[in-house]
Order: C-alpha cells, then structure tokens, then sequence
C-alpha cells in the first residue's frame, strides 16, 4: 500500500502523531484510552482533545501509519462505540526515523550549549 | 453533552460520522470525573478551544482534496472547462464593467464631504414652462440672505478665458465664483489658500485659483507658483492658491476658478441670469423643508420686485441628482442589459454543469454505494463550479476593464467626476460577489439533483439511458430562459439602435460638411466698442474669404447645439407688450456670410448686409417657425416687432435650426447683424465663432487663418477648433455607444443561448441513441427522425421567443424616453429580432437533428 513512500518524506511530525504513535507502539488501544496514555507518558503536560485526536488518527489512517483493528476485548469490558487502532510496520519506521530526527537535534543543541550535556 | 453534539456540528459531516459517536464517549468519560459547575465549564470551553480550529482544519482537508480532484477532472476535459468558463466570463464581465460605470456616475456620493447635503438651486418659471433657469445676482444675494435652511451659500458661472503669462496664449474653461463657493462645497487648497470675503469686493485685486491640472501643464507642478502674475483677458491677476487633484467644479474641465467682483449695478437687472448657485443644509434640516422654505423666500422676492420676479419660484434638488433624466435612463437600462447577459451565462453554465453530473451519474453512484456521504458528493461538485466560477470571473474581471475605453464616452462631461470609474476594492468586490453568487446559485442546483437521481437510480446497467423527467423539464426552462433573455436584449437594442438612426435622419437646419469651426472670444473691456469689433471681423473674414478653396465665412455669437440658451421674449409691433412673456426666441448676432458658411437657406428676403450698422435702421432675419407662429398668413417682411430692447424690422426668413439640439424643440430663431448693438450692451452675445466653408483639409486651412486672426489681432488666442460635422456626431455619441455596447450584450447573449439549445438537443440525441436506432431499423424515415428532434427545440425556442417578445414590449415603455419617437411596439425591430432568433434556433437544432438522422441502427443497438 503506501510502503512505497520513504518513512523520511513524512517528517517532521506534528507532535500529536508522534505522541499517537508512542501510545499505540506496545499495544492497541482506542481513542480515549490513547488521550489518557499520552497524559500519563508526558505527566499530564500534553492533553489531546478529541478533535484532535480524531482528526490526526484520520489522516494517520490514510498515510498508512495506523490501522483500525476488528479484535474487540471481552463484552464486559467493551464499549461498543469504540474503536481500536494499532500501528503499522511502515508507522513504527516513521516514528523511529522521528524519533532519530529529534535527538539529532538534542546532540546539537548540548554541543552548541544550549542545554546541558547529559550527566 | 448537547452543547458538545451542538458543536460536532461544525465538523464535515463525512467526518462527524466516522468519529462523533467516539467523540461524545470520550466527553461524556471526561464529563463523568468532573464535580462542580465551573468544571464542567471549564470542560466545556477546552473542547471548544479543541473544536474550532481542528474544524477548521478538517473543512481545508476536504477543500483540498476536492481542489485536486477538480484540477484533475477539469483538466481532463477542456472542451467543456474552456466552454463554461468563457461563458461565466462573458456574464461577469457585462455586468461588471456595466457596474463600474452606473456605480460611478449614478451611485457614488459627490467627492465632497457630506454630498448628500449639497443642494442645487434654481429660479423656475413654470408659466414659461422653464423648471431650472440660472440665478441672477439680485435674487441669489436676497435668497442668501432670507432663506435659514441653508449653513452657506455659494454660485459660479462659467466661461472661458485667454489666459497669457506663461508659454503662449491660450484660451481654457474656467469659473467665476462667490467666495463662499469653496467653503460651501467643503474644499480646501492643496497649495495657498481659497478666496475670502475681501476678494470679491469690487475693488478688490484680481486673484485666481488654478486647478491641479493647470498647476502641472502651464506651471510645472512650481511651489513657489503662489504670487505669479497672470494675464487674463487683459487684466492682471495674481495666483493665491491650486486645488487638488480630485477637485473638479462645476465640471470635468473646469481649469481655474477667480471670483466675481460684483458691481452694485449688477444686483439690480434680476432678468440677467447667469448663477449655479449651490447651498449646504443646516445639520438637521431636511431637503422638503428646505424647499418648502425656498418657496415662501422666492415668494417675498417676487413681492419686492414684482415686474422682474413675475411668478418667479424656487427649484431646490440634491446636487447628486442634477444628472439628466435620460443620462440616468440610459445607466439604468445598460445595467439591466448587463444583468440579462448575467442571467443567460449563469443558465447556460447550470445546463453545462448538469449535463456533466449526469454524465457522471455512474461514478456518483458507485460513490454512493462505497459509503461516501451525499453531502461530500455535493461538496466536491460545488467546489467544481466555484473554480470555474473563479476562473472564469478573474477572465470577466479582465475583460471589463479592457471595455473600459469604451464605457468611459458614457461618463458625463458635466458632471463634477472624474472621467474614468476607479477600479478599487467596492468594484473588485462586486465582481467577486458576483462570481460566488453564480457558483453556489448554479452549481448547488445541478448537483443536488444529479446526487438524488444517481442515488435512486443504483446502480442499475442501464442507469445511463434517461435522464429524469423532473431534470429534463429543468433543462428545457433554463433553455427558455435562456431564449426570451436573448430575444428581449435583441429586440431592447434594436429599439435604442432605430432611436439613433432617427436621430442621426433629423435634418439639424445646416450642412455640416467641410465647415471649420473656431473661437476667437474678442475680451472687454478692449472690444467694448462695438465698432472696435466690426472691424475685427471684417478684417479677419476680408482675408479669410480669399483663401483658396474656401467658399463661405462668417461669425455668429455661437454655434447652434454648442449653445442652447441665449433666450428673449418678443413682443410684435401694434401689439401691447405680453406681461406673461410667452413669446420666446433664440437671439443670435451673425456677421453677413454666416447663413452661406453654414448653407442655411434664406427662404425669402435678404442676409443681414454690411450696411446694418449701429447707425441705420435695426433689422433682423427671423426663422421659418417664427412666421409660422405669429405671422401665419401674413407677408412678415418689413414687419416690426421688440426683442432684446430694441425695435428691429423683418428684411429675411432663414431655413430652421435645431438649436437645442436634434431631440429637442427649439425656439424660433433671430439673427440680429452684429453691428446693431450699443456699445458695451448684451455682451454675452458678442459674436465669438468663426465658421470657413472649405473645400480644402482644414489641416491645410487652420495654419491661414490663424495668421489672419493673430494679424487682426496679436493678443488674440484661437480656442475651441473643430469641424462643425464634429457637434452633430457629439449629439448621438452617448447613443451611439449605448447602442453599441447594448449589440454587443444582445449578440453574445445569442451566441450562448444558441450555444444552449445545441447542448440541450446534442444530449437529448446522445441519450436517445439506442431508440432511434431502433426506429430507424424498423423503417422510420430521415424525416421522421428529424422532425422529433427539432421538435423539442423549436417548442422550446417558441415558448422562449413568446416570453422575450413580452417581456420586451414591457422594457420598451420602460425607457420610452430614450427611444426617441420610436414607438416600443415597432414592428420592424420585434420581426428582426424575431428572424434572428429563429435563425440562431434552427442553428443550434441543426447539428443535432443532423447527428441523429445519420445514427446507424446496428451500431446504435450493438452500443448497450
């Protein structure tokens, strides 16, 4: 499908995808179940809203990032409304190239100064 | 958790169904772990702080890809792309460039700061059936002076003058004025100063404002030009100030402005009326009061000066509507053309675009049937149609302003604008209202109805064979609109095109061929003495006769249809004088030779002669109206009878001239020799126009004469040259280009209209394929087949011509008065326009009808 485009043509990230991609690296999950990991991951400083988080997973969708999966859990922990999304092989190489992408810039920064190198 | 349902609403439909039921779970989680009115709140507002811009967002997602998708399909089919797009760029073209110029002259407020309270007032005399008539300095200093309504009142009049000082002599338009005019009106000097109270006074030093224009071309844009010494008409006046360039009053070509100086006497003759005068309202007064507050005041003015002021009121109107009546119908009829042509390439791209949906009902089907929402299926089209709409206004926009040329000859000289209508933003935002306005009107129509038909038809094999009935019938009244729109420009155009042909027929009294016109305007005090200027005259024509080639010369005060005014009451010999003053007349002064340099025909009796002098008996040449009226069965020469205070003789009958122009009655004319005057009396009748009947180029003639006025005259300048063939074209210019823009409007709009009907019957044909291959198989005739198919388009063209036909015999008495005499029902016009309709119908049917006839019946079948 899109394994075509080089996961580097993608980058930068919007912050929102890449904090998407984080939440979904070790399991499925779905909307909101990712909105809460993400508080949880960056202690409660990056909070998605719904509409953005639909509207990334939307387009993470096309790009070929996500996919949206049919397994649901057990009934009794389910919510029929919900749906679960999981990361593709082509999403875990984009976010690894972003994830390169930034500390490339980190490396720079500690070597201008800019911030203190690691102890 | 209605107001978030509330606001998913601003999302795109195709978005807040794949996600709004997930959204509101995650809300109504969140909204489970908040306690307290503020928290909820505060909930609240973050999710719209979320909502709004991811909205947002989402809505140029969308936009986006439709943008692509348009480019690719539009792309992929450029007969069709090309085609709608010229045709919105004809549509919003006519009408913008039409906009531009009625916004210009009609709608726009005076340059002038709170135009809406400049009023314009005038002296009438209804008894005489005078409405406007110019103030004299007696009644504008008492309406001045009684009337409340008014915080200042100003009045101008103009003239032309030599101006001599810098570079060589040359005669411009200017304006005497008040020197309340200025202040009145709200305007500044851009350099120096305007006039005050102490420089009008009689004895006051002349001063003299320049206009930018003047400023530039005579003075080199000179800041230090303040206090420079100009000589005009002899006398010395110093510049005080220049106005700015916007600044143009009372009209277009106005160059400076100096004030009046009134002596005492000139307030006490109340008959010598010459004042525009111009007022602004108090803050708070309306125009009905003011007028009804004029009224008493030119009331208690009569009671003063009862002789002069007989039956003398007030006609007070805003400044902005001076503008003529017909000027006015004019505008407003262009535009409605404007708004037909619009009406006919909006429905003509509504048919185009419905054509094409339906030829792609197939492909909104199966879209459909994968899932995707009507909505979005109408989305994409609309923002099809807005393209072209884009695209298509931008080319209109550009051909409005290449017609700008043309559409500026409508503008009026005498009006206080500028000759070109700006292009700024309220024109540029009328186009692209425009230009919306059609996309969303004409492209959401098509698309919702091919949407409902795709989605109900299926996705059946066969779904290509039949349009709807319902959209059918849709296409046919586009196509009558269509029709009648076009038929009725036709016929309107053809009326005004006859209205001119009428005009142009009207015999103006004189032959205008080969006859040079030019003025020498002899300045008082120096030709104060009449016999002064006898002399010029007959230095200057001596010569000028014996030029080679030149077969008639002569002076006359002014030229008919350059001046319309010049008006007197006569009374005949043996008859007391009429106190109602009915009797009116033209008063022209002609020097001997006018009547043969003009070939006006003396019908009887004699030319004036050399011999009229100031010292023989006065006589006068009347014209042919003048005996029909008062002299109808009675030999009129030698008979006497008073105009302009003296006793005159007929001794000639002249052939007569539309003075007032070719559309209008003149009163009866009479000569006066220019020589049968007292000295220093009715100088506004001083002959001032030369007239050289020649048969030599005047390029060739002007050079001679000038040398001949400068050896009569050094100081003389030499103003106003044309040919006299010039005066007549400009009496039906305005109609001239109306009518021609207006054939322009009526042909495209029969282009597309035919354009229309082709479209119409080619898809009727194309659909109907396999059926007439079936007739045909089965024996029908290439006649048969031919008469179905026209038959729908010649029904249709009927219906739409029946509907023109009407609806232009409505607009002709609409605009009677611009027709000119010709009557709205003219039947030679409606069978024209008729013949050319039809013709353009079986035009358009012709291809079709001859497409069908040639359909080969095996292929036809074997086709499904």
């Amino acid at each position: 499908m899109r394994h075509e485009i080089e996961p580097g043509s993608l980058l930068p990230l919007p912050p929102a995808t890449f904090h998407i991609l984080i939440a979904l690296a070790e399991e499925d999950r779905h909307g909101y179940a990712i909105i809460q990991e993400v508080a949880a991951r960056t202690r409660g400083e990056v909070r998605l809203g719904a509409g953005t988080l639909y509207r990334s997973i939307q387009r993470m969708l096309e790009q070929g990032l996500i996919v949206e999966v049919r397994e649901r859990p057990a009934p009794e922990q389910d919510d029929e409304r919900r749906r679960y999304y999981r990361i593709t092989t082509f999403g875990r190489d984009v976010a690894k190239a972003e994830a390169r992408r930034l500390a490339q810039l980190v490396r720079l920064a500690r070597a201008s100064g800019l911030v203190a190198p690691q102890a | 958790m209605r107001i978030y349902r509330a606001l998913l609403r601003l999302y795109p439909s195709s978005f807040r169904g794949e996600y709004g039921e997930e959204m509101c779970a995650i809300f109504a989680e969140r909204l489970r772990g908040k306690r307290g009115f503020f928290a909820t709140i505060r909930l609240e507002i973050d999710a719209l702080a979320d909502i709004l811009p991811t909205a947002f967002r989402s809505h140029m997602d969308l936009l986006r890809q439709d943008l692509r998708y348009t480019a690719r399909t539009l792309t992929g089919a450029w007969g069709f792309t090309a085609t709608a797009i010229l045709v919105v760029a004809l549509g919003i073209g006519a009408t913008t460039a039409a906009f531009s110029i009625t916004d210009h002259v009609l709608i726009r407020p005076l340059p002038f700061p709170r135009s809406q309270d400049l009023i314009a007032l005038w002296e009438n005399q209804p008894h005489r059936g005078i409405s406007r008539m110019e103030l004299s300095p007696g009644n504008f200093r008492d309406w001045k002076r009684l009337s409340t309504s008014f915080e200042s009142m100003g009045a101008c009049s103009t003239f032309s003058m030599n101006l001599v000082g810098t570079g060589s002599p040359e005669r411009l338009d200017m304006a005497y004025v008040t020197w309340e005019l200025f202040p009145t009106l709200g305007v500044a000097a851009s350099v120096g100063r305007i006039f005050t109270a102490g420089d009008d006074s009689p004895g006051a030093a002349g001063t003299v404002v320049l206009s930018d224009r003047l400023w530039r071309s005579r003075f080199a844009a000179d800041p230090n030009v303040l206090g420079h010494k100009v000589i005009l008409n002899g006398d010395p006046y110093e510049v005080i100030g220049v106005m700015p360039g916007s600044f143009r009053y009372p009209e277009r070509e106005t160059q400076f402005w100096t004030p009046f100086r009134f002596a005492a006497t000139a307030f006490t003759d109340r008959t010598d009326t010459y004042l525009s005068v111009v007022g602004r309202l108090q803050r708070g007064v309306s125009l009905a009061s003011a007028r009804a507050e004029m009224q008493v005041v030119a009331k208690e003015v009569e009671r003063a000066h009862p002789k002069e002021n007989a039956r003398t009121g007030a006609t007070v109107g805003r400044l902005h509507d001076e503008l003529s009546r017909q000027s006015r119908l004019l505008l407003t009829v262009l535009f409605g053309a404007s708004l037909g042509v619009l009406l006919i390439s909006c429905t003509n791209l509504a048919n185009l675009l419905l054509v094409r949906a339906l030829g792609r009902r197939h492909e909104f089907a199966v879209r459909l049937a994968l899932g995707a929402g009507r909505e979005r299926v109408i989305r994409q089209l609309v923002t099809e149609s807005l393209v072209i709409a884009v695209v298509g206004g931008a080319l209109g926009v550009g051909l409005a302003l290449a017609a700008g040329p043309l559409m500026v000859k409508l503008v009026p000289d005498a009006l206080p604008i500028a000759q070109t209508p700006p292009v700024d933003l309220r024109l540029l935002g009328f186009a692209a209202f425009v230009t919306v306005a059609t996309a969303l009107a004409f492209g959401v129509l098509p698309a919702i109805r091919v949407c409902g038909e795709a989605a109900s038809a299926g996705l059946q094999a066969d779904a290509r064979a039949g349009a709807g009935r319902r959209t059918e019938a849709l296409r046919g009244a586009l196509v009558i609109a269509e029709v009648a729109a076009s038929v009725a420009l036709l016929i309107g155009s053809g009326l005004l095109i006859r209205a001119l042909w009428r005009l142009k027929d009207v015999d103006p009294g004189f032959r205008s061929d080969g006859v040079l016109a030019l003025r020498t305007e002899l300045p008082l005090p120096k030709y104060e003495r009449t016999d002064l200027r006898v002399q010029f005259y007959d230095h200057v024509l001596s010569e000028v006769r014996g030029l080679p080639g030149v077969s008639g010369a002569g002076y006359v005060s002014a030229l008919p249809m350059l001046w319309r005014g010049g008006i007197w009451p006569i009374s005949l010999a043996g008859e007391p004088p009429d106190p109602a003053d009915a009797r009116m007349v033209s008063v022209r002064y002609v020097t001997p030779g006018y009547f043969m340099a003009m070939k006006i025909p003396l019908l009887a009796g004699r030319d004036v002669a050399s011999t009229d002098t100031q010292k023989s008996p006065f006589v006068a040449v009347v014209s042919e109206s003048f005996v029909r009226r008062w002299w109808p069965e009675e030999n009129p020469i030698g008979r006497g009878f008073r105009v302009a205070n003296d006793d005159r003789r007929v001794v000639g009958i002249a052939g007569e001239v539309r003075v007032r122009g070719l559309e209008r009655e003149s009163e009866p004319q009479v000569y006066l020799p220019a020589p049968q005057v007292a000295d220093g009396d009715i100088i506004g009748y001083i002959p001032k126009d030369l007239v050289v009947r020649s048969s030599v180029a005047a390029s060739t003639l002007l050079p001679s004469v000038r040398a001949i006025v400068g050896k009569a005259d050094p100081q003389q300048p030499i103003s106003d040259v044309r040919m006299v063939a010039e005066i007549l074209e400009a009496e039906t210019t305005p109609r001239s280009v109306q009518a021609r823009i207006l054939m322009g409007f009526a042909a495209t709009a029969l282009v597309l209209a035919g354009v229309g009907i082709h479209g119409l019957l080619a898809f009727g044909v194309s659909q109907r394929t396999r059926e007439i291959g079936v007739r045909l198989a089965l024996g029908a005739q290439s006649s048969e087949i031919l008469s179905m198919v026209l038959r729908r388009g010649i029904l249709l063209a009927a219906v739409g011509i029946a509907a023109g036909v009407t609806i232009a015999y409505g607009a002709g008495h609409a605009m009677k008065a611009l027709l000119a005499g010709v009557s709205p029902a003219d039947l030679a016009t409606f069978a024209a326009a008729g013949a050319a309709s039809l013709s353009m119908v079986i035009l358009g049917c012709l291809f079709p009808a001859l497409r069908a006839v040639r359909i080969s019946p095996l292929t036809a079948i074997r086709s499904e």
